[in-house]
């Protein structure tokens, strides 16, 4: 047995333990933690299948940022969790069971049955990528190929916020989201709020500007800009903003409005809707990008904030 | 002069391993978090320099070199922070943790 066959039969073992962990235990908080080990272990798994645009996605978003919006329910959840002593009836857990083999087992079913040459537009993208610029197929599929995708995503991002946005309280719409702080005034997480935040700011745009060629992309590095923004606020070194703000919600639409007009424009200058003229489709792609990190990297953050809660009287 | 430079790298990386199995040992015998957060951190600091330390070599240019430091560098400060910060919660907590 080779060592590299050794290494991905460990790995998938680790992925099916942690997966298996995070759905057997009863404690959300554990359950959480089981979650975020997975993803890391298929951020490697996505390594070593050469995907590393998917593996940066899946540990930024899929792991980072998901984890810590789960662990941030798990905290809201604790005291009614704590309440729920009974367990499910027999019946209950005999209906679950089986409704959770006969996925499995469609899921599996389908596997089985897919035909051995997966049909695969791969070539046609390659083929068709120096037209767009840029040198990176992912980036070229995400941006051009499939740009309706793409918009309608961050269409739904924005959706989402409204989702929890509207969950708030009346009388909430004139304060801020309350974020948990883990601590009050204590030195420790200011220092690291105060020293990391350059170097992930950096480490961010650079995803970005690197995508266009390399493994990387907007998504990728507004997701670490969101993280730095959100330890900053966590630290206790900034306010988060009121969701009345005006710049606020500009810039929440800052992307997809930008990719929509870029878009319509198109249909003038390119001949269709979200089409961009060939001379020129590298730096419109880069002119939509920058909005829509922005947008990302608000976004993300605001969900992990929760809705606006009422401002303390004092 | 390359042979010497493998060799240094295998006794590097093995020495890094060594102390990550240390610092997993530690987790899971040690009696309380505080201790087994002492055992975490020495895995996380000089376990990782050490396989930097050794893949230095192997890097090919300065540039991916400065990169695998860096890479050091900032598991250093966020594993430093997340150590006091968890500690802190067990201290508040009680002995008990």
């Amino acid at each position: 047995m080779s060592l590299e066959l050794f290494y991905e039969l460990l790995l998938g073992l680790l992925v099916l333990a942690a997966a298996s962990w995070s759905v057997a235990t009863r404690d959300s908080y554990s359950a959480t933690v089981g979650f975020v080990s997975y993803g890391l272990l298929m951020a490697l798994v996505w390594m070593q299948l050469q995907a590393v645009d998917v593996a940066l996605a899946e540990a930024a978003i899929g792991s980072g940022l998901t984890g810590l919006l789960l662990l941030g329910a798990a905290a809201r959840l604790r005291a009614a969790e704590a309440r729920v002593t009974a367990r499910p009836s027999r019946m209950l857990r005999a209906v679950a069971a089986l409704a959770c083999t006969g996925l499995a087992a469609a899921l599996a079913g389908t596997v089985l049955s897919l035909p051995q040459s997966t049909p695969s537009l791969a070539g046609a993208a390659v083929t068709a990528l120096p037209a767009t610029g840029l040198g990176n197929p992912v980036n070229g599929v995400l941006m051009a190929f499939r740009a309706f995708d793409t918009l309608l995503e961050k269409v739904v991002l924005v959706l989402s916020l409204v989702g929890v946005w509207s969950l708030a309280p009346d009388l909430g719409w004139t304060g801020r989201p309350r974020l948990l702080h883990p601590f009050a005034d204590d030195g420790v997480l200011p220092f690291l709020a105060r020293t990391l935040p350059p170097l992930g700011l950096l480490f961010g745009l650079h995803l970005m500007w690197n995508g266009a060629d390399e493994p990387g992309g907007a998504f990728q590095g507004a997701t670490v800009i969101a993280a730095m923004w959100l330890l900053v606020l966590m630290a206790g070194l900034g306010e988060v903003p009121q969701v009345r703000a005006r710049w606020l919600r500009v810039a929440a639409i800052a992307g997809p409005a930008t990719f929509l007009a870029v878009g319509l424009a198109g249909m003038g200058i390119a001949g269709a809707f979200l089409a961009y003229p060939e001379d020129h489709a590298k730096s419109l792609i880069l002119f939509i990008e920058v909005p829509m990190m922005l947008t990302v990297a608000l976004v993300l953050a605001l969900l992990v904030a929760g809705p606006p809660e009422q401002a303390p009287q004092r | 002069m390359s042979a010497a430079l493998d060799l240094f790298t295998i006794v590097a990386v093995s020495a890094g391993v060594l102390f990550f199995l240390a610092g997993v040992v530690g987790l899971l015998r040690f009696p309380d978090a505080l201790t087994r957060l002492h055992a975490l951190t020495k895995a996380d600091n000089v376990g990782l320099g050490l396989i930097v330390a050794g893949l230095l070599p192997q890097a090919g240019s300065v540039l991916a070199g400065l990169k695998l430091l860096l890479v050091w560098l900032t598991v250093l400060l966020a594993g430093a922070t997340v150590g006091q910060l968890i500690a802190r919660v067990a201290r508040r907590a009680g002995p008990r943790a």
